[in-house]
């Protein structure tokens, strides 16, 4: 009797507790995601009512070969930016994980571009990409058209997308090699094993788990991303169409022309790619994430 | 005797040899790393060069380092074109109340999941799961159709509108609730404790690290994005300073000292904030690290 008096008490206190969380991700979540799928199904304008147009935001935009070309341009984002720029925060990762002085200082300043919005590391570096007066011209030597060029405006995007995480995602793959167990490297001291056989026969496979989730966490947010192109590569730039990502014509196509049936198309197929893109990763982990250990 | 000798020789110029290249190896480590750091710096100094540079000096060419007179016009004319004072204002009430409601809501929410049993928790929590799977574009067009219909658009509620709850942070503090055992709670409850004391009294206080560790992952978040405010509030004085700052880029197209003074009041605040909290920062964000 008294066990089931508190069962229902505890109960109570569970719907209640949770209620405020639930009911705001119904509203502000849930609810919205049902809608952006209705939406994309109709000819929803800046204001008003819109009709329901079946399939024609989708037969438009698997035909439009800007939609291609942008859907092309996240995955060329992620090709230039993930690989690269998870080696180099692997590397760092390791530097920092080292017997030196002054790691906290380091760390701290890799850090650094986590706590600036990108508006504003955007900024700068489209005035030292800048072709006639900017710093990395002049260092250089050479005149080249970073951001307008068609083929290397997303070169450059890419550039200040690796330097902005490349701190952050060493400081992650860090707490992983925390946890590698200094008996592994003990022992393959004793077995005469050099430092880079150490590093990719027990740093790699130890570090494997942390490394396969900040892959996938850098190929989400490359699949999205926005701002920097946004700050970078303005309406009038003549490289717009070949840099431009989804979430960019996403947002151009909503926010700008205001078609909203038609964005509403653009990111359902966002959330299908990136679907796909990890499901991949998690396909393919099994050859080389490692977590018998 | 003759053969300890003969060992003590072998070994030692080999022990030396260790010991100079791990020096030097440390030696290359600073190097590389050092380098690293003034390709990290660089960006910032140059921005803060370049905003005490006149127009003219800075698009000299070749260009000179440091500004031949330090000149504060561009401060002046960032501050004229931008009301950051109300900017300043919104993005700090934005932040308060995104993670008031988020270390309240998430905190309930997580110990509900974590401690209590009730009918359909898997359900309810399966939710948290999708939500955080969903890319926060997908929820946008109908937040800011929702938003305009009750006609609260550029107002500081609509800021804070699509932060009001966290699905990550509750899962985030559903692990730290799980954390604590159970026989602290039932010798609370044999105290004579209800639900809500063991809640406020017993559990709560123990998640200290990780709610300091979601309220700056909140804070950051919040103070970074620029797609929401950007559509929420289209009004110069009810936008964030990421928001603000972007509209400067139209206005100042080829005036680089003033978008750089604009960016380095933009940021002002939460860098200095870094730099205090610096270990809690890194340590925070580091423990909400994959989303």
């Amino acid at each position: 009797m008294k066990k089931t008096k508190l069962l229902n008490s505890e109960a109570k206190w569970g719907y209640g507790l949770v209620a405020p969380t639930i009911i705001g991700l119904l509203i502000l979540n849930i609810w919205p995601f049902i809608q952006t799928l209705i939406l994309s199904f109709t000819n929803a304008k800046k204001f008003g009512s819109y009709d329901f147009v079946g399939l024609t935001n989708y037969v438009r935009m698997f035909q439009s070969t800007e939609f291609w070309q942008a859907t092309w341009n996240s995955i060329y984002f992620c090709i230039l930016t993930v690989p690269v720029g998870i080696i180099l925060a692997l590397l760092l990762a390791v530097f920092l994980n080292s017997k030196i002085k002054g790691k906290v200082v380091f760390r701290a300043i890799y850090f650094l571009p986590m706590v600036v919005a990108p508006v504003a590391v955007a900024m700068v570096w489209k005035w030292m990409f800048n072709s006639n007066y900017g710093i990395i011209n002049d260092v250089l030597g050479l005149h080249i058209d970073w951001l307008t060029n068609p083929h290397l405006a997303i070169v450059s995007c890419a550039v200040v997308s690796i330097w902005s995480s490349v701190g952050y995602d060493a400081v992650l793959l860090l707490s992983g090699l925390q946890n590698v167990p200094k008996t592994l490297y003990e022992a393959a001291d004793l077995d005469g094993a050099t430092k880079i056989q150490q590093f990719f026969h027990v740093t790699l496979p130890m570090v494997s788990p942390t490394l396969f989730m900040v892959i996938i966490m850098r190929l989400m947010s490359s699949l999205k991303v926005y701002d920097i192109m946004y700050m970078m590569i303005s309406e009038s730039n003549p490289a717009l169409l070949d840099t431009q990502s989804l979430m960019y014509l996403f947002y151009r196509e909503s926010f700008v022309i205001g078609s909203k049936g038609y964005g509403s198309a653009i990111v359902v197929w966002t959330v299908v790619l990136i679907g796909i893109v990890t499901a991949l990763q998690f396909w393919g982990q099994k050859k080389w994430v490692n977590y018998d250990v | 005797m003759n053969t300890n000798e003969i060992s003590a020789e072998k070994t030692a110029p080999k022990l030396h040899s260790v010991k100079k290249s791990r020096n030097s190896g440390k030696i290359i480590i600073y190097i590389l790393l050092g380098l690293g750091a003034v390709l990290m710096i660089f960006p910032f100094l140059w921005m803060l060069l370049t905003s005490f540079k006149t127009n003219a000096q800075a698009m000299q060419v070749p260009p000179t380092f440091f500004p031949t007179q330090w000149n504060f016009d561009s401060y002046a004319k960032a501050l004229e074109s931008l009301p950051f004072g109300n900017l300043y204002l919104n993005t700090g009430l934005m932040i308060v109340f995104r993670v008031l409601t988020t270390a309240a809501f998430c905190s309930m929410a997580g110990f509900a999941f974590a401690k209590l049993k009730f009918k359909g928790r898997n359900l309810l929590f399966s939710l948290i799961l999708i939500q955080m799977m969903l890319p926060s574009q997908i929820f946008i067009i109908p937040q800011f159709q929702m938003l305009a219909s009750l006609g609260l658009t550029n107002t500081i509620f609509a800021l804070v509108f699509p932060g009001i709850v966290s699905a990550f942070g509750t899962f985030f503090l559903r692990q730290t609730y799980m954390g604590i055992p159970d026989e602290l709670i039932e010798a609370a409850y044999l105290d004579g404790a209800n639900t809500w004391q063991v809640f406020t009294k017993i559990c709560f206080p123990l998640t200290k690290t990780a709610l300091a560790a979601i309220s700056i992952f909140t804070a950051v978040f919040a103070y970074t994005d620029l797609m929401w405010p950007l559509i929420a509030n289209t009004d110069l004085n009810m936008m964030t300073l990421t928001s603000g700052l972007s509209t400067l880029n139209g206005q100042f197209t080829t005036n680089y000292p003033v978008l750089m003074a604009g960016s380095l009041l933009s940021m002002l605040p939460m860098v200095a904030l870094y730099l205090v909290f610096q270990k809690q920062f890194i340590e925070g964000i580091a423990a909400t690290g994959g989303k």
